[in-house]
């Protein structure tokens, strides 16, 4: 609820992730204190220890849902908000911890733990939006501050945010970057990838790994027998590059289990 | 029912963490029996899901463990990787030294980035009295501006060599997918010489800051690099690597950790515990680094630590707010020698082929040492891997110092007490994400 001096409130909630797209808040430098200074924050943990009542007026919602007791708290946390927005790639497709929705997750839990019986994970890491409806995703592994802070803006403004959908390539083209792929024949998810970054890989002359996951109708299937055929990436890389920080998102979804070996009858 | 002998004190958030954890304390009798850091942060998974990846990919995915200290992650992996595939063996590849250094630039960035991050924003208001950064800076602007500010220069060397300040992207095996150019870095000079002071200000600070009384005797574990290792004008404090030392006399190379250090699970937390083999535990850390290195500071910087009263061993855990600072001192110290001494890598990354073995790696994080073991295949396929980051290792002396702390301070109110043991777990600046393979604060008074 707002504030008695008309502050929207803002809360922010953690489920399985690493922090880093809250961390992004704090890392706003320039803009933290004015942006502090125009919201309510009511729930922020990582900053704060006072916690204020809800409902809230705006939800940031960091990380991915795999447990049981976090499927409820989800569906608390809506409940309470009037704006949901996911923050980052854990939160919108699950993250990278979703490679786990591709394996088994009894072997992965005895890995990793001694006695597995005291570890209480759901079987597959889903996005938020697979529990809760939510009004707003912000792409990225992690978010950009600068959309962050967009949001804020156009929350408190009263407009949409603006947000591109189209793809990293376009972000290249606008900066002047030498195409990875083409010059160097380096395996770019450039193509099929969100814009939001500013193209930071290529621009590295590195290819694009996909940390804003995919972009508007996406053509993987045509991005991923371009890179067969021209760069000869093949199994196991090509599974690898589709599957890494927003593996469980459809589009990279489908097509890294295309390319599994025991997956070759699925049609394309 | 405050000051009764037997009470709980619960958290069951724990707040100005890194991930989630919580507390639980019972008090019976007027003695504390029992003390938990829970840390119920879901866990991930990672060791599991690197099983059958590349060997290059650990730098990108180990990362995504934590977004407060990505470098630390990447550059642990790194060590480890290039030590499998025998590189600055005979047989192997040479690591070039501009590469060397580079890495430790970049790793300055993540220092000052996640110690003012820790010393301004999540542990300062404690000592001052406030719930967080934000209700702080109403009553000192200028001081949540000036850390502001320092965190801007660190994410700023961060963003120039990584790309990125979180998840950096330009790290990769072998050395960088591009070197900055000397102009790049030679336009932060001025912003890092300002930090510089700032953070000498910063040291002087938190060292008048009022510390709630608690001597504690651990065990310390720190990096020591090698003297024969650093390249002239270097005084070797710990980053990107060195030797494994403990105030218990361990001094060994790191591929000997599993002879000395262990992690064994717990019911209560998703994080496992590290423990000595002799089955003691110890600590990771700044005030460990600082016992251990103290003759690897600059003169300068030495003067300053004794001003400030940390050259003998930090025994007070609410005391190493200070050395967090000295070392920010340290890391813009360090940034500016080393830029001032880049020479741009041509290339920017050696080849590292794939090579089948074992290969042990660490860096000291912030928070501590992080140490990562991988398995390869002939193909450079990851058959295995163990990650052992520096919140999981001092969770007992966390658990440790808060049952000390309870029972010295049973006078304390259920609020006051409560506050103080949250503050006491922040002394060591715990990242519940990372250990999580990893909190949750409860005190019960019965």
């Amino acid at each position: 609820m707002t504030d008695e001096i008309g502050r929207p409130s803002v809360a922010v909630w953690k489920f399985a992730s690493c922090d880093g797209c809250q961390l992004s808040l704090l890392s706003a430098e320039d803009e933290l204190l004015t942006i502090a200074g125009q919201i309510h924050i009511a729930y922020f943990l990582e900053a704060t220890r006072e916690v204020a009542d809800g409902p809230y007026d705006i939800s940031l919602v960091e990380g991915s849902i795999t447990t049981p007791a976090d499927a409820e708290r989800i569906r608390r946390v809506r409940e309470v908000s009037t704006t949901l927005i996911t923050i980052g790639a854990c939160a919108t497709a699950g993250g990278i911890q979703a490679l786990r929705n591709f394996s088994d997750m009894e072997a992965f839990r005895s890995l990793v733990y001694a006695e597995p019986r005291y570890i209480d994970a759901l079987a597959e890491s889903t996005a938020i939006a697979e529990h809760v409806p939510v009004d707003l995703e912000l792409r990225g592994c992690p978010i950009e501050t600068s959309q962050l802070v967009e949001v804020i803006n156009a929350i408190l403004a009263g407009r949409k945010p603006v947000t591109p959908t189209h793809s990293v390539c376009v972000e290249c083209k606008l900066q002047g970057n030498v195409c990875v792929t083409v010059a160097d024949g380096t395996p770019c998810l450039g193509p099929v990838t969100q814009a939001g970054c500013n193209a930071r890989c290529p621009a590295f002359r590195r290819g694009c790994y996909g940390c804003f996951g995919p972009a508007e109708s996406p053509n993987t299937a045509s991005l991923a027998s371009w890179l067969t055929d021209e760069l000869a990436v093949e199994h196991p890389e090509l599974v690898r590059l589709f599957r890494t920080f927003n593996a469980d998102a459809p589009a990279f979804r489908t097509q890294s289990r295309r390319h599994e070996p025991d997956r070759e009858e699925v049609a394309t | 029912m405050s000051h009764s002998h037997d009470r709980t004190i619960s958290v069951e958030a724990l707040a100005r963490v890194e991930g989630e954890g919580a507390m639980h304390v019972e008090v019976a009798d007027g003695h504390v029996e029992r003390v938990e850091l829970r840390i119920y942060e879901p866990p991930r998974f990672f060791e599991a899901m690197l099983r059958g990846r590349d060997y290059t990919e650990p730098p990108d995915i180990t990362a995504r463990i934590c977004g407060i200290c990505p470098v630390a992650y990447q550059l642990s992996a790194i060590n480890a990787l290039e030590s499998v595939c025998g590189v600055d063996t005979p047989d192997g590849p040479a690591m070039p030294d501009g590469i060397r250094q580079l890495r430790r630039l970049l790793y300055c960035g993540e220092w000052i980035e996640s110690h003012v991050l820790h010393v301004f924003l999540l542990h300062a208001p404690d000592f001052l009295g406030y719930q967080g950064a934000i209700e702080m800076a109403a009553d000192h602007r200028e001081l949540v501006e000036m850390a502001l500010r320092l965190r801007k220069a660190g994410n700023t060397l961060l963003e120039v060599i990584g790309g990125r300040a979180i998840h950096p992207i330009n790290v990769r095996l072998g050395g960088f997918h591009r070197a900055p150019t000397p102009a790049g870095l030679e336009a932060l000079i001025p912003e890092l010489q300002w930090g510089r002071e700032a953070a000498v200000e910063t040291t002087r600070l938190v060292a008048g800051f009022t510390f709630p009384e608690l001597t504690q005797d651990h065990a310390f574990v720190a990096l020591r690099p090698d003297i024969d290792t650093l390249p002239p004008g270097a005084t070797g404090y710990p980053l990107e690597g060195g030797r494994l030392v403990s105030t218990t006399g361990i001094d060994a190379p790191i591929t000997a950790w599993p002879d000395h250090l262990h992690e064994e699970q717990v019911p209560h937390s998703t994080a496992l515990h590290g423990r000595m083999r002799s089955g003691e535990t110890y600590l990771v850390g700044p005030a460990a680094r600082l016992a251990l290195n103290l003759d690897r500071l600059p003169d300068d910087l030495a003067a300053l630590a004794e001003e400030v009263g940390c050259t003998a061993p930090v025994t007070n855990p609410f005391r190493s707010i200070i050395v967090r600072a000295l070392e920010t001192v340290y890391a813009f110290d360090e940034a500016l020698r080393l830029i001032a001494a880049y020479d741009r890598p041509e290339p920017a990354a050696i080849a590292v082929p794939p090579v089948a073995g074992v290969g042990h790696g660490a860096t000291e994080a912030p928070r501590g040492i992080l140490y990562h073991r991988y398995g390869l295949a002939e193909d450079g396929t990851i058959t295995d891997a163990t990650i052992v980051p520096p919140t999981s290792q001092n969770q007992p002396a966390i658990e440790e110092d808060l049952e000390g702390f309870v029972q010295q301070h049973l006078h304390l109110d259920d609020d006051d007490l409560q506050w103080q043991c949250e503050q006491a777990i922040r002394n060591y600046d715990p990242c519940i994400s990372c250990s999580t393979h990893f909190l949750d604060l409860t005190v019960t008074r019965r």
